[in-house]
């Protein structure tokens, strides 16, 4: 198991918003989690990253607690997040958001290595490395958020609703970039509001609920959940 | 046209010390939205700093003038930042994770505590820097005299200010300190320790600040345990002026400050010298509140 939540409980004040979540990821694999906003998806990745602290509860990365780590000793374990609405350093060029992403790398040459794969895989980045991030359009900004958070060579990814906003088109090639970067070996959790494309891309799923996780199964199945269609998909089957 | 020349220089001068002055209040700004009113006391602290040591090291009388107040000054500079670092460590970072206000009232406290305690330990009267560290000598240039200190204030000035900007702008720390002052949260997701970056900011600000006070004394040749007020007000005008926040702000609010109250004192009044500042501050935060070179770019959301 590569990442694992056990029993998670965070709290913001006193109103508790994630009451005991079970979570398992192997390694490799696209992990989903759908649910209605408001549900705790947001909360759980940001727990993980260490941004919230959980109240009680655990969180492995292969094996080792990531739950007593601040923030910036969990990127070093190799786990990245694209946050919810992408957060760019506005004022900062392209070239340096993505500086930014290596952050904890040291090794200059890896991230020259992986900075010229990024520009390759998403060329938009490279004709534009010198521009300031604020002035890209919405698509290209989910693009350099991904590009950014590849920036420090993660084992996991974790992805805050990256289709929010975009156009249908830009949906879908932000959705084949993923793949493309999943068969390179990086293992995911994808949190979306559009259940039918994050199913068809992801191996399994969880379904969440005001703060509770209330189906869990592998995407085929979830997709023909009857439940999970009258929720996501207006009651048309996929 | 001498008149002229003389005020330009000497606005240049003490708006070059402004300038250092505000970078402080402006980094801290940019990372923490906090105004660290305890900043002009730290500038303050840097001028008796290097008084004392001015008397008791005698550095201008072994290593000659100009390298003996460049060690003096890297001195201040290393101690004052010392300073602000205990200031964040004690002051603010216990409060980080609490209302801003908390933090605002921490920094009046501070404050008071820095002033009372050099007032306690030389005195609540004018202390007098000695005359004869830097040579009395005036520059020529064009046929114009200029005050050798003049010169060296504006030269020191105008090399800190470049290193810092390259600091700022080309290396990885600058970059990571120009990320934690957009977004603390997304900083933090890209595995930079912001309280290191906070912490980084509360060493180079003092830094500029306390050598500031020094350069203050050895211009104007007295000192007092409340001037930081007035140059923590002029200062924070200037980082106003240039847009709070805003490295380049700070530094040209500072310069373009300084030389507008010298031009007021000399061709309006003299007694209109503090009033200018003021009318500046209140002008820009009516015209254009967010300062010359505050938010050039709109943030796409
Ligand atoms: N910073 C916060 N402070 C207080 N409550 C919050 C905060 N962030 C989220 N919440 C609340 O926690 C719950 C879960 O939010 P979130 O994790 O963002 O849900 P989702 O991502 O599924 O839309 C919601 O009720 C939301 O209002
Ligand atoms: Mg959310």
């Amino acid at each position: 198991m590569l990442l694992e939540i056990v029993d998670l409980r965070v709290k913001y004040g006193s109103i508790e918003v994630l009451h005991g979540i079970n979570l398992k990821v192997r390694e490799g694999e696209i992990v989903t989690i759908l649910g209605a906003n408001g549900a705790g998806k947001s909360t759980t990745l940001l727990a993980i990253s260490g941004l919230v602290k959980a109240s009680s509860g655990a969180v492995y990365f292969d094996k080792n607690p990531l739950h007593k780590l601040p923030a910036h000793k969990v990127v070093q374990q190799g786990i990245a997040q694209v946050p919810e609405g992408r957060r760019m350093f506005g004022t900062l060029t392209v070239q340096e958001n993505l500086s930014l992403g290596a952050y904890t790398c040291k090794d200059s040459a890896q991230i020259k290595r992986t900075r010229e794969w990024i520009y390759e895989m998403l060329p938009v980045l490279a004709e534009r490395r010198n521009q300031l991030a604020g002035t890209l359009s919405g698509g290209e900004q989910q693009m350099l958020a991904i590009g950014r958070a590849l920036m420090s060579q993660p084992k996991i990814l974790l992805l805050d609703e990256p289709s929010l906003g975009l156009a249908p088109l830009l949906v879908k090639m932000i959705f084949q970039t993923l793949e493309e970067i999943n068969e390179t070996g990086v293992t995911m959790v994808l949190v979306e509001q559009n259940a039918r494309a994050a199913l068809k891309l992801a191996n399994r799923g969880y379904v969440m609920e005001v703060g509770n996780i209330v189906l869990e199964d592998d995407s085929a199945s979830l997709m023909s959940n009857s439940e999970v269609q009258a929720a996501y998909f207006g009651g048309t089957p996929a | 046209m001498e008149q002229f020349f003389q005020q330009l220089t000497n606005g240049l001068a003490v708006g070059a010390i402004y300038a250092l002055i505000a970078l402080g209040y402006t980094m801290v700004y940019g990372v923490l939205k906090l105004i660290n009113f305890a900043h002009g006391d730290l500038f303050t602290i840097g001028a008796y700093l290097g008084l004392t040591l001015l008397t008791s090291l005698a550095l201008t009388e072994h290593i000659g003038p100009v390298w003996g107040v460049s060690v003096l000054a890297v001195m201040v500079m290393g101690l004052v930042a010392l300073i602000g670092a205990l200031l964040d460590r004690l002051a603010y970072r216990p409060l980080r994770e609490s209302p801003r206000l908390s933090a605002v009232v921490s920094a009046l406290g501070a404050s008071i505590f820095f002033q009372n305690t050099v007032m306690l330990i030389y005195g609540a009267r004018f202390q007098v820097y000695p005359q004869n560290i830097l040579p009395k000598t005036a520059i020529n240039i064009f046929g114009l005299y200029v005050p050798l200190i003049r010169i060296l204030i504006l030269l020191a000035s105008i090399v800190m200010m470049g290193a810092l900007y390259f600091f700022i702008q080309k290396t990885k720390v600058g970059t990571a300190i120009r990320a934690a002052a957009i977004d603390q949260g997304a900083a933090r997701l890209m595995g930079i320790d912001v309280n290191r970056v906070i912490l980084m900011v509360f060493l180079l600000g003092p830094a500029m600040g306390g050598v500031a006070g020094l350069m203050v004394g050895l211009y104007y040749g007295q000192i007092n345990f409340t001037m930081g007020w007035v140059y923590g007000l002029k200062a924070f005008t200037a980082a106003i002026l240039g847009g709070i926040g805003n490295i380049p702000g700070a530094m040209v609010g500072g310069i373009l400050l300084g030389v507008i109250e010298a031009m007021g004192a000399a061709y309006l009044s003299i007694a209109w010298k503090d009033a200018i500042a003021f009318c500046v501050l209140i002008l820009i935060l009516i015209f254009r509140p967010t300062g010359l070179l505050g938010e050039r770019v709109a943030e796409k959301v």
